[in-house]
């Protein structure tokens, strides 16, 4: 019974174990600067655009294995044109309405294009992906436009420090906050499970769901800890919680989110059913679109400038991400918490590979094979338990 | 001593958590036509992956003894080279390739460079298809043909490989009576050219019918093997031997108590063709079904049947459909499935795992997908309330799975249908049309899903039966509908219907139409 207990285990949690191998090797390799707090603050405000934008490729994803090709260019259009309202005077919350506007725009057209004229979504986002490119430059004139507006970069770029308790190296704040969330979040947890035992719902072992709780609440007073070390808590943390959470909770616990399995898995008997799966297609590239022009916002602000070329090919890391995360080539499977494990791999392998002094070059021959690696595994372990 | 082509000496064959057989023999004589009968699950088509190879040598125990020789077959290829072929019940064919190339597939006509010989690939599969009586060029793409010339393509595709024993699994599930009973017929006559065939099958007349003999699994092991010399073999005979208890009734006992109240009406619904706009699928067609009445809806493939209740069903199905429907009295229209079952109005489709479920998706996900307001709140889905819901149908349908976690496409084809039905009967229909509510599911199962039907019209709900099998429509409905070509054809009360009577209905409606032509 242990024996089969482990190795489910082990299946049900293959990536978060790679993720970790993954994570002390960078750690050993790099002779622990992976693991400099400055680093560790960088990972995740480094990979912000494609934590933000796999939350939307998966409900892409989900509807059948589609993805959105067009973010990149998406991305990039969305900050050229943020950063050229503000270089002619515009302020900070029309420049971002704006950009978030032509993001809500691209998605109505393409998810229209898909959901109703049924065009494939491979090549809709193709075309949506030389369109949009374009119209960057075009907005840019083939020059890079900085960003000096400081409203708009404190809203994406700066940290939390409270005047008085914080310093630069020894902010108090991220810590007391990072404790608060683990206590917060042990509490539901505990309520919820209270709650289900008293209702005779069926619940795991309760040393399951123990050693679940210390192991996240210690991730994150940990995580807590390095960024008290460096600068606080990034605002721009905040705005990828936001995200993740949202989308999480979508796909997790509405009917809205599980409309996207339905489609992944079967069109037909979702559509009998009384959903109709042009809705949801619609959905599914509009919030993507959304997602893309807020990653612009995102880089725009971290990098500080905006030139015609950004965003290329970040749509592959979303799509990565997905992949390597566990959700399926075929649609109707894939979580949020997944893709996060897989994105964050992905950010992970980057970084310790630039911190290691890897060359551009092998490192896009690592990601592949990571990428390939992880989707031939996912497919022959699912093949061996008989899923297909 | 009987000259045995085939014998299946205590093959064992164990899944990671299931031993599917257990030391079952088989005995097959030379030029008979074998049958193998027995519930769901029961291990036939385990036996039968055995046989071809899909389960190589080593991951089964037991002796598979062919001609005289233990077989040890790695793959389909070994045991096709021997002349064993076996045709799934889910028929193998490329629907953009033609027949020939689909009858030739991996077996091409090769001229000495390896260019295939087109000329010599469409001649041999017209021959080919001259044995089987398909009467179509051998250039028509499949998908333009129907099931029932499909599965003769998968004959005659059997033939060409110079096969020694056939093996069928449910060929005539999807086949309607007329065109099942030419299939059998095929295969007597190949029973007198020397073809040994095996046939598995849910259809007890047709084993009766065909079968020189007769091996019952249950629970994966064999429980006895019976000669059928003159083909006239009981059927609860045989149904005694796959459940393990005399069934005393088919048909479960129902009160019949028809109000007069019409629950459901349809008026000159008329309905064309999705993609051939000007092909009229339903002329004007007309029928009602009562509060607590099982209407039965008759025909053969092709009459109409299937597209008559999706259009009917929020314009699932075709063009320029025009007529009136009227619910309880009211006329609706219907603009969407979502429309439909705002209105009381269900429709369990034929095909479970193409329309019906979504098979990655858990049983507790299919059974609400149909009514997701009812488990939510404000677009906030209940999970633990979703589970019990789904957990209380898994109890009252008792269907066998593990937990409502497990995914729907590890259920077998009887536990599915029951998730099927359990999705509709959780969207709290007044009107609920089964198309083919027991295709291809056993005896055990198929007497339980009657018992549903039974209830849902005792709590006051209207049932439209589609079926192709004429004795559950018989033993099941307060009246018959009979359609034919798009058209009805007649109406009979249960007391008055006959299969003969239904049956000379459809053919002398076409004779009428063609005489009219």
């Amino acid at each position: 019974m242990n024996g089969i207990n482990v190795k489910a285990l082990l299946k049900k949690y293959t990536m978060v174990i790679a993720l970790v191998v993954v994570f002390i090797f960078f750690t050993i390799l790099t002779g622990g600067r992976l693991i400099v707090a400055q680093n560790v603050s960088n990972l995740l405000l480094q990979n912000a655009y494609v934590l933000v934008m796999a939350c939307g490729m998966l409900l892409c994803i989900l509807t059948g294995g589609n993805v959105d090709l067009s973010i990149g260019s998406t991305l990039c259009l969305s900050g050229a044109l943020a950063a050229k309202l503000m270089q002619s005077g515009a302020s900070a919350p029309v420049a971002i309405c704006a950009s978030l506007c032509v993001g809500a725009v691209i998605g109505c057209w393409q998810g229209f294009l898909i959901g109703y004229v049924h065009i494939p979504p491979f090549i809709c986002t193709l075309a949506g992906m030389f369109l949009f490119r374009g119209l960057a430059r075009v907005i840019l004139d083939s020059r890079t436009i900085s960003i000096q507006n400081q409203g708009f970069l404190n809203l994406f770029t700066s940290y939390i420090q409270i005047p008085g308790l914080d310093e630069n190296r020894h902010c108090v704040s991220a810590l007391i906050i990072g404790i608060a969330v683990a206590v917060l979040i042990t509490l539901i947890s505990l309520a919820r499970r209270a709650r289900q035992i008293k209702k005779g719902y069926d619940v795991g072992s309760s040393k399951a769901a123990i050693a679940k709780i210390v192991v996240i609440d210690a991730l994150i007073i940990i995580y807590a800890s390095k960024l008290m070390q460096y600068k606080g808590i990034p605002v721009m943390l905040l705005w990828i919680l936001a995200v993740v959470l949202i989308f999480a909770f979508i796909t997790s616990s509405t009917v809205f989110g599980r409309y996207f399995y339905a489609v992944g898995g079967n069109e037909k008997a979702t559509k009998l059913s009384g959903i109709d799966p042009r809705k949801v297609y619609f959905w599914a590239y509009f919030l993507m679109s959304l997602l893309a022009s807020l990653s612009g916002l995102l880089m725009g602000a971290r990098i500080g400038s905006v030139d015609g070329a950004m965003g290329t090919s970040y749509e592959m890391d979303a799509i990565a991400s997905c992949f390597i995360g566990g959700a399926s080539a075929y649609g109707g499977s894939g979580t949020v918490p997944g893709i996060m494990i897989g994105a964050i791999l992905l950010g992970v392998i980057n970084q310790g590979m630039s911190i290691y002094g890897l060359s551009d070059s092998w490192q896009y021959v690592v990601k592949g094979a990571v990428l390939l690696t992880a989707v031939v595994f996912d497919v022959v372990s699912n093949h061996k338990t008989g899923k297909s | 001593m009987a000259d045995y082509i085939l014998e299946m000496k205590q093959i064992t064959k164990q899944f990671p958590n299931v031993k599917a057989l257990d030391n079952v023999n088989l005995q097959v004589e030379r030029g008979e036509i074998h049958a193998l009968v027995g519930e769901n699950g029961a291990g036939k088509s385990t036996l039968m992956n055995v046989l071809s190879g899909i389960y190589p040598y080593g991951t089964y125990t037991g002796d598979i003894v062919y001609n005289g020789k233990v077989c040890k077959f790695n793959n389909i290829h070994d045991s096709e080279k021997l002349g064993i072929v076996i045709i799934h019940q889910e028929l193998a064919l490329i629907p953009e390739l033609t027949i020939a190339e689909n009858m030739f597939l991996g077996n091409e006509r090769k001229n000495i460079f390896g260019k295939i010989d087109w000329d010599k690939t469409y001649d041999d599969a017209q021959k080919q298809m001259e044995r089987v009586g398909l009467k179509e060029k051998s250039s028509v793409l499949i998908k333009d043909i129907g099931t029932g010339k499909q599965q003769l393509v998968e004959i005659a595709k059997a033939l060409s490989k110079n096969v020694k024993l056939l093996i069928l699994d449910e060929p005539t599930s999807s086949l309607n009576e007329e065109d099942s009973k030419m299939l059998l017929d095929m295969l007597l006559d190949f029973k007198k050219e020397g073809l040994t065939s095996i046939i598995i099958t849910h259809k007890l007349n047709e084993v009766a019918y065909c079968a020189d003999r007769i091996t019952v699994l249950r629970d994966g092991s064999t429980i006895e093997t019976m000669d059928n010399p003159d083909h006239n073999i009981d059927e609860e005979r045989i149904i005694k031997g796959m459940v393990g208890r005399e069934l005393t009734n088919r048909f479960p006992a129902r009160e019949h108590n028809v109000s007069d109240e019409v629950m459901f009406e349809a008026r000159d619904w008329t309905v064309y063709h999705p993609v051939y706009t000007e092909k009229c699928v339903d002329n004007k067609v007309s029928f009602k079904v009562h509060k607590g009445e099982i209407v039965g809806f008759s025909g053969l493939q092709g009459a109409g049947r299937t597209e008559l209740a999706m259009s009917l069903f929020g314009r699932s199905y075709g063009s320029h459909i025009s007529g009136k429907e009227f619910i309880k009295g009211k006329e609706v229209h219907l603009r969407n499935a979502h429309d439909a079952i705002k209105h009381g109005l269900a429709y369990a489709t034929e095909d479970r795992k193409v329309n019906g479920l979504v098979l990655s998706d858990s049983i507790a996900w299919n059974t609400t997908m149909a009514r997701m307001d009812k488990v939510s709140s404000s677009g906030i889905i209940n999970v633990p309330a979703e589970n019990k819901a789904a957990q209380e149908y898994v109890e009252a349908m008792r269907t066998k799975a593990t937990s409502v976690q497990q995914p729907v496409s590890t259920l077998s084809g009887g536990n599915m249908q029951k998730v099927l039905l359990s999705k509709w009967m959780f969207a709290e229909p007044d009107i609920l049309i089964l198309d083919e509510p027991t295709r291809g599911i056993d005896v055990g199962a198929k007497y339980e899903i009657y018992g549903i039907m039974n209830d849902m019209v005792a709590q006051g709900k209207a049932v439209i039966m589609i079926s192709s099998e004429l004795p559950e429509l018989l033993g099941m409905c307060d009246r018959i509908y009979v359609m034919n070509e798009g058209e009805m054809v007649a109406e009979f009360r249960a007391e008055e219907a006959t299969q003969e009577k239904i049956m000379s209905a459809i053919l002398q409606s076409g004779k009428k139409k063609e005489a009219a032509e």
